[in-house]
């Protein structure tokens, strides 16, 4: 007994284990963008209020995030990117994670309605029960599809700050979300064009494995070019303007071409450089929704200054 | 007999412990703040007070005048 409680007690975890849990780097997306979409909504919050909104939808985040490494532990142990995580690593137990998970879920969603409304409450809610069961539990190892529907899960935040400033959905909150949703796929294959073996290994149906690696490259393409109109589309609704306008024109067309780069590229060529253009497209996605992001941000602080 | 034993554990336990602790002031400095926010926004106080069983002139405003 004495062995057991020893052995126990030697892998207690330490405040920085159970942050690690969170995700912190999805987590900073998830700040950013929610701040963006409650910023940019024509109703104007309480500082303190949007602060405590944005603190919420995070821990929300980060609550599933827990829930999701508790599921995918034994996946994660499989996988070099995720095999240092604090469950695989033996830092924290699987329990405390769905401890964390589940009570952290609790909190932020109620003290989500008690400082702002039930509409981005429910949605905060969905979200965790999106991502940490439609997404972790089911979609995930069942089907090649599992990164566009969990793209879901990463696209409510806007909404969610929308829904937080003015109470309800719009065609501005539903098109930043198809934004993130239309975003994910070409982001998240292009990672797995040049991590492939590590799904494999762990038995992920990810594209590469289950369609190849020329679908994906297809896959890419497509999702890319349906992304394009949903982005120089919210150009046009009330939350656009001449930055975002520039900006989604100039970052669209860089991230298509380099989605058509990937397209042309056969795997030979791509291993003879080691995957650089899949590695570029990778990056160059994430600046390309910070980006947009970002200048939705300039043009909102415009209008507020007067400029428009 | 006191146990003076240092154990990394120790550190371990206490900085989870101080972290538990700056969580919990936290959690009661935000309640507080929306608390002090959410009263601040309620405009008119007057119209929050209503029938309490005793007798308030000043929920008739119109009583001085008909006189």
């Amino acid at each position: 007994m004495s062995d057991m409680s020893l052995s126990q007690i030697e892998h207690e975890a330490g405040m920085g284990d159970y942050f690690a849990l969170m995700k912190p780097r999805v987590m900073s997306l998830v700040v950013f963008t929610a701040l963006v979409g409650l910023l940019v909504a024509p109703v104007p919050v309480h500082p303190f209020i949007g602060f405590v909104a944005i603190l919420c939808i995070a821990v929300g985040a980060g609550a599933s995030g827990a829930l999701n490494m508790w599921w995918d532990a034994d996946i994660d142990a499989k996988m070099k990117r995720t095999a240092s995580r604090p469950i695989p690593d033996g830092r924290v137990a699987p329990g405390e994670a769905l401890g964390i998970g589940l009570a952290l879920s609790g909190f932020a969603v109620i003290l989500l309605l008690l400082a702002t409304n039930l509409l981005a409450a429910g949605l905060l809610a969905f979200t965790i029960f999106f991502y940490a069961v439609v997404y972790s539990m089911w979609l995930k190892r069942s089907t090649a599809q599992n990164i566009v529907i969990g793209g879901a899960a990463g696209a409510f935040p806007p909404m969610i700050g929308w829904a937080v400033a003015t109470g309800g959905v719009s065609v501005e909150s539903v098109l930043m979300f198809a934004l993130i949703f239309m975003w994910t796929p070409p982001h998240f294959w292009a990672l797995a064009l040049f991590v492939k073996s590590d799904y494999g290994r762990a038995g992920i149906p990810m594209l590469t494995e289950t369609k190849g690696r020329r679908s994906t490259r297809n896959h890419i393409l497509a999702y890319t070019l349906l992304l394009v109109p949903v982005a120089i589309g919210i150009g046009f609704t009330s939350i656009g303007g001449p930055v975002y306008l520039t900006v989604a024109v100039l970052m669209n067309a860089w991230f298509l071409k380099g989605a058509y780069d990937i397209w042309t590229r056969s795997d030979a060529d791509s291993e003879a450089d080691k995957h650089a253009v899949e590695i570029k497209v990778f990056k160059i996605s994430l600046y390309y929704l910070f980006a947009h992001f970002g200048a939705l941000l300039a043009d909102a602080g415009l209008r507020a200054g007067g400029v428009l | 007999m006191a146990i003076k034993v240092e154990h990394e554990l120790h550190e371990r336990r206490k900085g989870r412990n101080r972290g538990m602790g700056l969580i919990l002031v936290v959690l009661v400095g935000i309640v507080f703040g929306l608390t002090v926010v959410k009263v601040l926004q309620l405009g008119d106080i007057q119209q929050f007070e209503t029938f309490d069983h005793v007798v308030r002139p000043q929920l008739e405003p119109q009583a001085g005048v008909t006189e």
